[in-house]
C-alpha cells in the first residue's frame, strides 16, 4: 500500500502535507502557564551528581575513568553498549568538574526503568571544562550526513521526547528505507509539560538549525516542524527564526496543528500531517517518515555546531506544591530533591511527585531519583491536585472511551478480554496498538483504570510470547535428545558387531596359518589333539605341584 | 502494431486494461493459495505448538507430541497443568470447543520452577540424567551431577528416580537467555557435532 501512497505523494507534491482531522483525542486543561511564566533558568551546580548510565548491567559498561579520578566538564566518562541489536554504544559525559566517587544502582526518573547504574560525581564547584571546538559556519555547510550522524552519536544524544531511543540509531534505521519526510515534533500535548515550548520560545533558531542538521543526517527531502496552535509565543519565535535563518540554509516548513491530546504521539502526528496510518508493529521509517523531538534537534545543534556533548536538558518543574514553578536547564544527574528545593517546595503541601505529565506520568518512588536524558517534567503535586482515582464503578457502556481512543480501539471490549485473560482476542482487538495515552481513563465516567489493565495485559502477552519461544527451544532440545539416543543405540550396535568381528579375527588368522603349516587345512582331529595336549600339560603341572607339596609336608 | 493502435485505440486500451485486471486477479489467487499452503499444517503439529513442551508426562502420555496426537484423536484437552490458562484457551480455540477448567486429576497450575541438585548429597548414580527429557543435567558415573538451569523445563521427572532425594524444585533465579533471544536454538539438522 505504501508504494501507492508514495506514488500519490510524488504526484501530488507539496500539497500532500496538510492538517487532517485525526480520530479521537481529548482536550484536558493544560496547566502550562505557571511554569512558562519565567525564562529557562540554569541551576547552580549541586554538591553531588549521580550520572545515569542508561543500563543496569555492569557488563555493558566500558569505563574510561577510574573511581577517585578527577574529571573535567564535558569529559567522556563511559561508553554504554546498547546491546547486539543496535550494534553501537552510547557515551556518557561529565556535567561538571569534580571527583568520581562510586558506581552503583540508584533511582532514576526515567519512564522505562526506575533504577539504573549511576556514576557518583562529587562536584568541586569550579566547573573547569575541556575546551570545546565549535565549527565555523562554512565547515558545517560542508559536513556530510554520515559525519553529522557520528557527531550526534559521540555527543550521546537520546530521543528527548520521552521514549529515549538513541538518535543516531534512529537515523541509521531510517537510512535503510530512504526517508522522504522528517517531522520535528513540537506538539507537546500532555498537560503540565512545557519544556519544549520554553525551549522553542527562547532558542528557536537553534532548534531550526538542529532540525536542518537532522534532516541532512537522514537525507530526508522535506523537513517539517509541527507545533500545536495553543503555543502562540513559540509559533511566533519559530516564524521569526525561519525568516532570519543565519546558522544554516534550510527549506524548513512550519505546520500548525490543532491542540488536542495526544496530538504529539508519533503515529497520531504522522496521520495528522500526511494521512498515512503507520501499520501496527512497524516503525514509521517503513513509510519513509522519521519523527524527532525538538529537544533532540536542539541537542543535535549543540553537539554538531558547538561541539558540546549532551550533559543537560530542559526539564519542567511544576505543581501546586512549588512556590515558583519554572523550566530549568538541568545538569543530568541532579537529584529531584535538589530541583524541588530550588523552586521552593512546600513540604507540607506535597502529596506525591510525578514524572511526566498528568496523563501518562508515573509516580516516583523517591524524590532522591535523579534527572536523566528523558526526564521532561517533574510535578510536585499539592493536596487535592492529581488526586487518586475514585473507586471503580461498573461500566455503563457509554462508549466514550471508544470515541476518544486515538488508535481507534474499543477500550471497553478490550477490558472485558483483559479480565478473562484471553490473549488471542486481545491481540485481535489490537491491544498492541494501544499507545497508553490515558485518554480513555480520563473520559471514563465510571473511573475504570483501563490503561493499567492494558499495561498488565501487554506484559502478560509479552511473557506468553517469551514462553512460546522457550517451548520451541525445549522442543528442539527434546527432539535432539531423542535423535541422540537413537544414534547412540545404532552406534553401540555397530561397535558391538565390530568387536565381535575383531575377536574372531585372531582365530581365523591362526587357522589360516595352521592351514598354511599343515597344508591340510583346519581339521577337527588336530584341534582335539592340541586340546588334549594342553589338558595333559596342565595335569602334569598340577601333579608336579601336588608332589612338591607332599615333599614339603 | 502502430496502424493497429491508430485504428482501434479505445478498443485496444480496453483490452489492455482487461488483461491487466486479469493478471492482477490471477496473481492474487496464486498468492492466497500459496499462503494457505504455507500455513496449513497438520492439526497435530498445531496442537503440539500450543503445548508447553516441558515433556513432563503429567497428562499421562510420554511427552507433548504423544499427547498432541491423543488430543487430535479425541482426548480431552484439559490435562496440561504446566501450560497454564493460556494453553487451555488456545487449545479450546484451536479445537473449537468450549473452554473447560483444568482436569484436577492431572495436577494444578503451578509457578514455573527448575530442578536444583544438592551437590554435596549427590552420589553420582546418573539416574536423573537418564530421566531428563532435554539433557539439562550434567555429570558422570560416581561424579557429582548438576542441573543447567537455563535448559531445565521444570518437568519434575528427575526428582522421583533420585535414590537419595537430593533434587529440589525451586523458583528460577533469572529469565533464561534463550527465552528472549532465540539465536542459539539447537535443531536436529545441525546435530552433526556428535561423533
Amino acid at each position: 500500500m505504501s508504494v501507492y501512497r508514495q506514488l500519490a505523494t510524488r504526484l501530488l507534491g507539496h500539497d500532500s502535507l496538510f492538517v487532517r482531522r485525526t480520530f479521537g483525542g481529548i482536550h484536558p486543561p493544560a496547566f502550562k502557564q505557571h511554569s512558562l511564566r519565567s525564562r529557562i533558568m540554569d541551576t547552580p551546580i549541586p554538591a553531588q551528581l549521580h550520572i545515569p548510565l542508561n543500563t543496569t548491567q555492569r557488563e555493558s559498561l566500558s569505563m574510561l575513568v577510574a573511581i577517585g579520578e578527577r574529571v573535567r566538564k564535558y569529559q567522556k566518562l563511559a561508553e554504554v553498549s546498547l546491546g547486539d541489536d543496535h550494534g553501537t554504544s552510547l557515551p556518557v559525559h561529565a556535567p561538571t568538574s569534580g571527583v568520581m566517587r562510586a558506581l552503583a544502582l540508584a533511582p532514576v526518573a526515567d519512564h522505562e526503568s526506575s533504577e539504573q547504574l549511576c556514576l557518583t560525581l562529587e562536584a568541586d564547584g569550579r566547573d573547569e571544562a575541556i575546551a570545546l571546538r565549535p565549527e565555523a559556519n562554512a565547515a558545517i555547510e560542508r559536513l556530510s550526513g554520515a559525519e553529522i550522524q557520528v557527531r550526534i552519536r559521540d555527543a550521546g544524544i537520546l530521543g528527548m521526547g520521552g521514549a529515549g531511543f538513541p538518535t543516531a540509531v534512529k537515523i541509521e534505521s531510517g537510512n535503510g528505507f530512504g526517508v522522504e519526510l522528517l517531522i520535528i515534533n513540537c506538539a507537546e500535548c500532555e498537560p503540565y509539560i512545557s519544556a519544549d515550548e520554553a525551549l522553542i520560545r527562547e532558542r528557536a533558531e537553534h532548534v531550526v538549525a538542529g532540525a536542518e542538521l537532522l534532516r541532512r543526517a537522514c537525507s530526508a527531502r522535506r523537513l517539517v516542524i509541527a507545533i500545536e496552535d495553543s503555543k502562540n509565543d513559540a509559533i511566533a519565535a519559530l516564524r521569526q527564526a525561519l525568516e532570519s535563518e543565519t546558522v544554516l540554509e534550510t527549506r524548513c516548513e512550519l505546520i500548525v496543528i490543532p491542540a488536542k491530546y495526544p496530538a504529539g504521539s508519533e503515529r497520531q502526528l504522522i496521520e495528522c500531517l500526511t494521512g498515512v496510518e503507520v501499520p501496527s508493529a512497524e516503525y514509521p521509517t517503513g513509510s519513509g517518515i522519521l519523527v524527532q523531538n525538538c529537544g533532540t534537534a536542539h541537542a543535535s545543534y549543540e553537539a554538531v555546531v558547538l561541539g558540546r556533548p549532551c550533559i543537560s536538558r530542559i526539564t519542567t518543574l511544576c505543581g501546586e506544591a512549588l512556590l515558583t514553578p519554572k523550566n530549568f536547564e538541568v545538569l543530568l544527574g541532579s537529584s529531584i530533591d535538589f530541583l524541588f528545593g530550588l523552586c521552593g517546595l512546600k513540604q507540607a503541601d506535597l502529596s506525591r511527585s510525578v514524572l511526566g505529565g498528568s496523563l501518562m506520568g508515573r509516580e516516583l518512588a523517591s524524590t532522591e531519583s535523579v534527572v536523566c536524558k528523558t526526564t521532561n517534567c517533574l510535578i510536585a503535586a499539592g493536596r487535592g491536585e492529581l488526586p487518586a482515582a475514585p473507586a471503580e464503578q461498573a461500566c455503563i457502556r457509554c462508549g466514550f472511551c471508544a470515541d476518544v481512543c486515538p488508535a481507534r480501539l474499543l477500550p471497553q471490549q478490550l477490558l472485558a478480554h483483559c479480565k478473562t485473560g484471553d490473549s488471542i482476542e486481545l491481540i485481535e482487538h489490537g491491544l498492541l496498538d494501544c499507545i497508553e495515552c490515558g485518554a480513555c481513563d480520563y473520559i471514563c465516567p465510571s473511573h475504570i483504570p483501563l490503561v493499567s489493565a492494558f499495561k498488565d495485559s501487554k506484559l502478560s502477552i509479552d511473557e506468553r510470547q517469551r514462553d512460546r519461544q522457550r517451548s520451541k527451544y525445549w522442543q528442539n532440545r527434546f527432539q535432539f535428545r531423542q535423535y541422540r539416543i537413537k544414534k547412540d543405540k545404532e552406534q553401540s550396535l555397530a561397535s558391538r558387531a565390530e568387536a565381535r568381528k575383531s575377536s574372531l579375527e585372531p582365530i581365523e588368522q591362526a587357522a589360516s596359518e595352521a592351514a598354511a603349516d599343515g597344508a591340510g587345512g583346519f581339521s577337527k582331529e588336530q584341534a582335539s589333539r592340541e586340546i588334549a595336549a594342553a589338558v595333559a600339560r596342565v595335569k602334569a603341572r598340577r601333579g608336579a605341584s601336588s608332589s612338591d607339596k607332599d615333599e614339603s609336608k | 502494431m502502430l496502424p493497429l493502435i491508430s485504428f482501434w485505440p479505445v478498443q485496444l486500451a480496453l483490452v489492455a486494461v482487461f488483461c491487466y485486471a486479469i493478471t492482477l486477479f490471477i496473481r492474487k489467487i496464486v498468492l492466497v493459495a500459496l499462503q494457505q499452503l504455507r500455513t496449513q499444517r497438520s492439526l497435530v503439529t498445531r496442537i503440539n505448538n500450543v503445548l508447553p513442551q516441558t515433556q513432563c508426562g503429567q497428562c499421562g502420555h510420554p511427552g507433548c507430541l504423544p499427547y498432541a496426537r491423543a488430543i487430535s484423536s479425541g482426548e480431552a484437552s484439559n490435562k496440561c497443568p504446566p501450560g497454564g490458562k493460556e494453553t487451555l484457551f488456545e487449545l479450546a480455540r484451536l479445537l473449537n470447543e468450549p473452554i473447560r477448567e483444568l482436569d484436577p486429576a492431572h495436577g494444578t497450575f503451578k509457578a514455573f520452577s527448575v530442578a536444583v541438585i544438592r551437590e554435596e548429597e549427590c552420589i553420582g548414580c546418573t539416574k536423573c540424567i537418564q530421566a531428563c527429557p532435554v539433557d539439562a543435567i550434567l555429570g558422570g558415573p560416581k561424579r557429582m551431577h548438576t542441573v543447567i538451569e537455563s535448559e531445565c523445563t521444570g518437568c519434575d521427572l528427575c526428582v522421583e528416580p533420585c535414590p537419595v532425594d537430593c533434587i529440589d524444585m525451586v523458583a528460577p533465579t533469572a529469565v533464561p537467555e534463550h527465552a528472549i533471544l532465540d539465536s542459539r536454538s539447537v535443531s536436529v539438522q545441525k546435530s552433526g557435532a556428535r561423533t
